[in-house]
């Protein structure tokens, strides 16, 4: 698994709540039985004037001038709802998104996330607002910087911003650590657990 | 005397192989289910990283969502490249040596339906599935919930997974609801209530009278919807419906087994005074049968009421949300719903296309006929429930009337590239998801229950059963 330190990078404002994973990947962009060749349907259906042409929609933000290098997302609560599929978070990946700032995640999203080196900072929603209008302001540099390690946000104009992370992801991602290795060392109380419970419930080992 | 506990409660620490912090604990997972979609990859990244699945018995994969349902289908899809989607599948679980519902199997179907239906998901148990309406399976009373495909792959490799533990929540469902109103009603006006966040965080129990007298299927219909309501799962207590919703099933206990997990199945309850850390009181008098307006399943309103105006919707965000929705469903703020010209009705998917919910719009649409402008489709959910469903005559039933039969499977629930009714096409759809683009590009979404899909075929237009 990528690990996730610092960050710094050019945000982009998805100024909606409740935006689901079909809307991230919609899934006629999920082609082939693979993690990649993802990014060119990320957002596909707001992104495109023509889909099958991919002629990109000038009015979407990821196609404006000003957004053109994103890594960082800004966006409403609950991002990430809906489908558990986790071709919404290669996508953002592939695309080159290391960050999402919101005020919440859809549970599945959030997992995903972490699983793959992306950094889902939780703030409040007026502190999401705030940040939303510093990165459209045109008299302010579009750079955002944030760093795990002191949970922190800071603004181009220096203002910053405390986010929240769950103390379980957040190491996970500081260390980028393998979840099935880190769980093979209870290997031993997996086994045990399963010779007591195996009486209790014989149906479910059959 | 020990503490009360919740049914929730008494599931997870039956699963806990140990609490790793505060926060997390390692629950052991005992079936998982797969799909075509999501678990061919979960399985190929495993297999690539050179692990293999710890307990391939207790692994279940099938093909519901890129498989076509047309009659006489084969491996070939409408959806371009779906067809390495199935083969990869099918090469994948023989290397893993799981258990495999491919095409032409009797117990092929949605995962979730044939979970429940071939007795894999089993009361007081864990199941999990890279697919998030996993939920639905709560019906039966278990813990089932959706993950993404790494986190499947933990699953299939260690037999556990790595769980923040969930809050509780109580949502009792008081009194009887009116007649038409259905399972599918219940979930929406609670969504509707408190927002598509409103179970983000819990696991919850949903009890009350209003539950107790749905039967099983309706049951996962109600528990299906959960995720739409940003529930970590939603389950319902095991009685006796359930107990013999279970018995006899393919893999359900049989034998000692059955004696042994009766007993155990009747301490899958809510101690009396166990403690919730949040109760929510729905009155069933209230709910009426509903019909989606919007692009989310929270903009939700009774057939007969008129969409809300945008001064109504306080947040702002919300505000610009419905907005946003409106435009994209073509409608208008204050306009009514009903009578809305429909060009499609789909009666299928995890939420609606069992065996009740099929012998209800057929009762329905007896002797009716569906308006020459409406493609009306309906997909039962399994194979077994297509064959059941032959026995009885239901499928003559919707042919009579003008829907076309199909084989089981996902179908329009979600366009991938294949099947759709077309762009700027509006379709009443017994589904779980009105998203953007669900059904295919511009596509608009009203989701309802089987009953309001059928009556709104055969008016033409958004109507309820008791209108037409």
């Amino acid at each position: 698994m990528r690990e996730f330190r610092q960050h710094v990078g050019i945000a982009a404002p998805l100024p909606l709540p409740n935006i689901d994973t079909d809307t991230i990947i919609p899934s006629r962009e999920m082609k082939h039985v693979s993690k990649t060749g993802l990014a060119q349907g990320l957002f596909s259906g707001w992104r495109y004037l023509n889909e099958r042409k991919k002629e990109p929609n000038p009015e979407f933000v990821l196609n404006q001038h000003r957004y053109r290098e994103t890594t960082i997302l800004v966006t409403g609560e609950n991002f990430g709802c809906g489908s558990s599929r986790e071709h919404a978070v290669w996508a953002l990946l592939e695309y080159g998104i290391r960050s999402i700032i919101a005020p919440s995640f859809g549970r599945i999203f959030l997992t995903n996330c972490v699983r793959n080196g992306i950094l889902p900072a939780a703030i409040n929603e007026n502190q999401c607002l705030d940040i939303l209008s510093l990165i459209t302001d045109q008299n302010i540099e579009n750079r955002i910087e944030i760093d795990l390690e002191k949970n922190l946000i800071t603004l181009s104009n220096g203002k910053s911003f405390q986010f929240e992370l769950n103390s379980t992801d957040r190491e996970n991602l500081l260390n980028g650590w393998d979840m099935i290795d880190k769980t093979l060392i209870n290997q031993k109380e997996i086994i045990e657990f399963e010779k007591k419970d195996q009486p209790n419930r014989p149906w479910q080992y059959r | 005397m020990t503490k009360p506990q919740s049914l929730f409660e008494k599931i997870w620490k039956a699963h806990e192989v140990v609490s790793i912090s505060d926060e997390e604990s390692l629950i052991y997972i005992d079936k998982i289910f797969l799909h075509e979609r999501t678990g061919s990859i979960a399985l190929q990244s495993l297999h690539s990283s050179g692990r293999t699945v710890r307990h391939p018995s207790k692994v279940f994969c099938t093909m519901d969502h890129i498989v076509d349902t047309f009659p006489g289908r084969n491996d070939k899809t409408l959806m371009p490249g779906g067809t390495n989607f199935i083969v990869s599948t099918r090469k994948e679980a023989s290397k893993a040596g799981i258990n495999l519902f491919d095409l032409n199997d009797p117990r092929q179907g949605i995962s979730h339906i044939v979970a429940a239906e071939s007795g894999i998901a089993l009361p007081g148990s864990t199941l999990v599935c890279p697919d998030s309406h996993t939920c639905t399976l709560g019906g039966i009373g278990l813990l089932a919930w959706g993950i993404g495909s790494t986190e499947a792959e933990h699953a299939l490799a260690t037999s556990t997974l790595r769980v923040k533990k969930p809050r509780s929540m109580k949502v009792i469902f008081d009194g009887m609801c009116q007649p038409g109103v259905t399972a599918k009603d219940m979930i929406l006006f609670l969504i509707s209530q408190y927002g598509v966040s409103g179970g983000a965080g819990y696991a919850i129990e949903f009890a009350g009278t209003g539950v107790l007298g749905l039967e099983s299927e309706a049951r996962m219909t109600l528990c299906n919807m959960a995720v739409e309501f940003s529930a970590f799962t939603g389950f319902v207590a095991p009685d006796q419906k359930t107990v013999e919703y279970v018995i006899g099933r393919d893999f359900a206990p049989r034998g000692s087994d059955l004696k042994i997990a009766k007993v155990y199945w009747q301490n899958l309850h809510t101690d009396v005074g166990a403690l919730f850390d949040k109760e929510i009181v729905v009155d069933c008098s209230k709910i009426r049968p509903s019909v989606s307006w919007g692009t989310n399943p929270s903009q939700v309103i009774p057939i007969d009421d008129n969409i809300p105006k945008l001064e109504m919707i306080e947040a702002i965000t919300d505000r610009l949300a419905a907005q946003k929705a409106l435009k994209y469903m073509d409608l208008e703020p204050g306009m009514e719903l009903k009578g809305l010209p429909i060009d499609g009705a789909f009666i299928g998917s995890c939420t609606n296309s069992r065996l009740s919910d099929l012998r209800l719009a057929a009762n329905f649409l007896r002797g009716k006929k569906v308006s020459n402008k409406v493609a009306a489709i309906c997909v039962p959910g399994s194979t077994k429930i297509k064959i059941k469903a032959e026995e009885e005559g239901l499928d003559k039933i919707f042919i009579d009337a003008g829907f076309e039969w199909r084989e089981a499977g996902c179908s329009m629930c979600f366009y991938a590239g294949g099947e759709t009714f077309g762009a700027g096409k509006r379709v009443i759809s017994s589904t779980n998801r009105n998203f953007e683009g669900r059904q295919g590009p511009n596509t608009r979404t009203h989701i309802a229950s089987p009953l309001t899909v059928a009556a709104s075929a055969c008016a033409g237009s958004i109507c309820g059963a008791y209108d037409a």
